[in-house]
């Protein structure tokens, strides 16, 4: 055992005896015990089970809106509908993997752009970055869905076993018909929101009113019910289950968080400059030569990693803000000024012990540079996604054969063009090539090539075309080969799209 | 070395009772949902020997299997998901065998589907002599020129890949010779030398006009019948185009004396009866379309 475990729980005792002595402050049988997981060094350790008590204050507040608001986008996102015309889905958010297309609002991603979802992928990785500098992990403790959920599982928990103490009571006693009706009332409630989450999932990869019918009527598509059922084991199992131990062992962004941190990163952190030296208090006695700590371990009855804040920074804890809460009250209660446990930073903790005054720093190198590189991400894609062409073209030549003497000892090339409408209306195109002198195009099925080609709302078609240049026009091809290239033109507008290509014949 | 279990003061947990020159060691059980996996794949494999193909044994001089209960095999899958694909198109090839060429040409859906089958069936048929672009080789045609031997119309093509050509078993086959003008003694070699500038020279190729002068006499005499007058063949004979650009088996002089003087003979086979009628008219769809196509 540690030195600093051996404290603890001799702190722990004090605080108990101090229980014992009449304390108004110490509702739970025992005051709780942090878990020590640094020191926990054996290769395999059972899980220690963590009963997070309820809180009232601030952050709890805020807590409970932001669950709201993240889970209101969560399930009523699919039901959202967005007009895009005759023949297009009108979800407003949509993964259409059978026709390969990802609908976001007005905005269509087709496979070959999946690099918008890539600086998506860069935004988001930059966001969270910047937040880290600025809040620490702000995300893990408020956004994530891994801490949304198991918030609300435990909030079930909560309602169907009561608070930390009575849950713990709970456990001890004996297998009563109390013990295992609330037992079953929880773990269904848990598969419910479960199940209700994998049903909201499936919603964002089709049709969400049809799917939800075809679930009414049980007609649904197996993949549906596979990842449904996958959905609400995983979240059963992550949110009632795991809980503290995906943070801990299974996501590595606790393990990455360290590099965004610096000393002006606020953190949630115990001011150990108020609180030392900690010990339980009397009421009416006075507070001169002791701090403002007074070991009432409210702090870590609500922490839902199990974790002991006034340790210091710890790569458990994920900046939820439960503890403020949990310390406010009791601060209160003592009539001592709050945020014994706030936001603070590392520099400030640093600047009070020398007497110094706190000042806060939020234009720091990594902030700015993380702000720059995010705003010109963004830049990029929105410039990007302005610019997106309507029409695109990919021009084939056929390779086998390379190319084809004719009769007349003109050359022959084949060519496959695939021209793409991104406009929801079917649009007809000209087709034309430049490029070498006498170069003339033709379809399979016409000599004169002034096809119109038609490609339907919103897909891509591929269209055969042979170039054939005459004998006498064969000295443009330099070493058998000549630049050609195909020039689209939508019918009656002037705009046109171009694709580069070659011509081949023999080498002279 | 046994001995009793003791706890082991340390860890907390019990030794296995086995101590080597002082060493125990700690009983730490695998996992239990482990263990229960293990037995569960023990059962599984069990259950697979007799349901599943699984031992082999020799057995009168020959290697053999366990068959399994459901005489599952892969083959039989294969062969199951065959026939499911062919169910599929079988409405449609249906409809390609029942329609004539001229109406399939100008049906989208049909053509879409007789030409991807047309070049599926060509790689398995035809590719070996054609090239698999269909580009032929010395004394096989490249089919996405314009050049014909026996027509690129439609019916022309389906004619030729049904019967084949000198396809001796198919009593439609088409048919004709190329004389062997030398070793037959038909021709003398300097007759030959002069009828092959001559014929060179019609497509603009002769380096020699005295003698090319001096083959039009020997043409008119002997290769008219076929060739025609102008030299330009005959596609219900089968007598190619001496004119244009395109050499069935080579335009240099040498070549072009060889074919006079020992003639020339390529076959084709007949793929009536060898195919269905719908994959032969998806062939010549596909051959049709290639670039070559009248």
């Amino acid at each position: 055992m540690t030195n600093a475990a051996k404290r603890l729980e001799a702190l722990a005792a004090e605080a108990a005896n101090a229980a014992s002595a009449g304390s108004v402050l110490h509702e739970d049988a025992e005051p709780a015990k942090a878990i020590d997981w640094q020191s926990h060094s054996p290769l395999y350790e059972s899980r220690v089970k963590v009963y997070p008590k309820l809180v009232h204050g601030n952050y709890r507040r805020a807590k409970w809106l932001l669950m709201l608001v993240t889970l209101s986008i969560y399930y009523g996102t699919p039901w959202l509908r967005w007009n895009r015309g005759v023949g297009l889905p009108d979800q407003a958010v949509l993964l259409d993997f059978p026709n390969r297309r990802f609908y976001f609002f007005f905005i269509e991603i087709w496979p070959q752009e999946f690099y918008y979802i890539t600086g998506l992928l860069i935004l988001a990785a930059l966001g969270l970055f910047l937040v880290t500098s600025v809040a620490g992990r702000a995300w893990c403790g408020y956004a994530c869905p891994q801490t949304v959920w198991t918030d609300l599982f435990i909030h079930v928990e909560r309602f169907f076993e009561g608070d930390r103490s009575a849950r713990m009571r709970l456990d001890k006693g004996p297998w009563t018909l109390s013990k295992v009706l609330r037992k079953a009332a929880k773990h269904v409630s848990w598969l419910v929101i479960g199940m209700l989450t994998g049903g909201a999932w499936v919603f964002y990869f089709a049709d969400a009113p049809t799917l939800a019918s075809q679930f009414a009527h049980f007609d649904a598509p197996f993949m549906a019910y596979l990842f449904v059922g996958i959905f609400t084991l995983t979240t059963y199992s992550f949110g009632g289950i795991a809980r503290e131990q995906v943070c801990i062992y299974m996501c590595p962004w606790p393990r990455i968080q360290g590099a965004m941190f610096d000393e002006s990163t606020f953190l949630v952190s115990y001011k150990e400059d108020r609180g030392e030296l900690r010990g339980p208090h009397k009421k009416g006695t006075s507070w001169e030569g002791r701090g403002d700590c007074i070991d009432c371990a409210q702090c870590v009855a609500a922490c839902p990693m199990g974790i002991d804040i006034r340790n210091g920074m710890q790569m458990e804890c994920i900046q939820c803000a439960l503890c403020i809460d949990a310390c406010d009250e009791i601060m209160d209660r003592v009539e001592r000024p709050r945020g014994l446990i706030g936001y603070d930073t590392n520099d400030n903790q640093e600047r009070r012990r020398r007497g110094e005054a706190e000042r806060f720093n939020l234009i720091r190198p990594r902030t700015v540079v993380y702000s720059i590189v995010l705003l010109l991400v963004s830049g990029l894609m929105l410039v990007a996604l302005i610019n997106r062409p309507t029409t695109q073209l990919g021009v084939l030549r056929d390779r086998n054969p390379l190319y084809v003497v004719l009769s007349d000892g003109s050359i022959r090339n084949g060519y496959t063009v695939k021209i793409i409408n991104r406009d929801n209306v079917a649009r007809v195109f000209q087709v034309a090539v430049e490029g070498i002198d006498g170069a003339h195009l033709l379809t399979p099925t016409d000599a004169s090539g002034a096809v119109d080609a038609e490609v339907g709302a919103d897909t891509l078609k591929d269209f055969r075309f042979f170039v054939s240049v005459p004998r006498a026009n064969l000295s443009a091809l330099a070493n058998g080969e000549a630049a050609l290239r195909f020039v689209v033109t939508e019918k009656g507008k002037t705009d046109s799209t171009v694709g580069e290509t070659t011509f081949r014949g023999p080498t002279q | 070395m046994s001995d009793h279990p003791i706890k082991d003061d340390v860890s907390g947990v019990d030794t296995t009772g086995h101590e080597w020159d002082g060493i125990r060691e700690l009983n730490n059980p695998l996992p239990k949902w482990w263990i229960y996996t293990f037995y569960a794949c023990i059962a599984w494999a069990a259950v697979y020997w007799v349901v599943m193909p699984a031992w082999p044994y020799f057995w009168d001089g020959a290697w053999h299997h366990t068959k399994g209960v459901i005489g599952y095999t892969q083959r039989n899958e294969v062969g199951n998901e065959l026939k499911l694909v062919a169910a599929g198109r079988a409405e449609v090839m249906k409809q390609i065998a029942a329609m004539p060429l001229q109406d399939i040409v100008k049906n989208d859906n049909l053509m879409e589907v007789a030409l991807a089958g047309g070049k599926a069936a060509f790689g398995d048929n035809c590719a070996p002599c054609h090239g698999s672009g269909a580009q032929g080789s010395k004394g096989f045609p490249n089919l996405n020129d314009d050049d014909w031997l026996w027509g690129g119309t439609l019916s022309d093509i389906e004619t030729t890949v049904t019967h084949g050509i000198r396809w001796e078993t198919d009593a439609d086959t088409r048919e004709n010779m190329m004389p062997r003008f030398l070793d037959d003694s038909i021709l003398k070699s300097d007759e030959v030398n002069d009828v092959a500038e001559y014929v060179l020279s019609l497509s603009g190729h002769s380096t020699d006009a005295a003698a090319a002068g001096r083959g039009g006499a020997v043409f008119a005499k002997n290769c008219v019948a076929c060739h025609g007058a102008d030299g330009k063949g005959n596609q219900k004979l089968g007598a190619p185009n001496l004119t244009d650009q395109i050499w069935l088996y080579g335009g240099d002089k040498a070549t072009v004396v060889e074919t006079i003087s020992h003639g020339r003979g390529g076959v084709m086979p007949a793929w009536g009866g060898r195919l269905a009628p719908a994959t032969i008219k998806e062939l010549v769809l596909y051959v049709h379309s290639l670039g070559g196509g009248q």
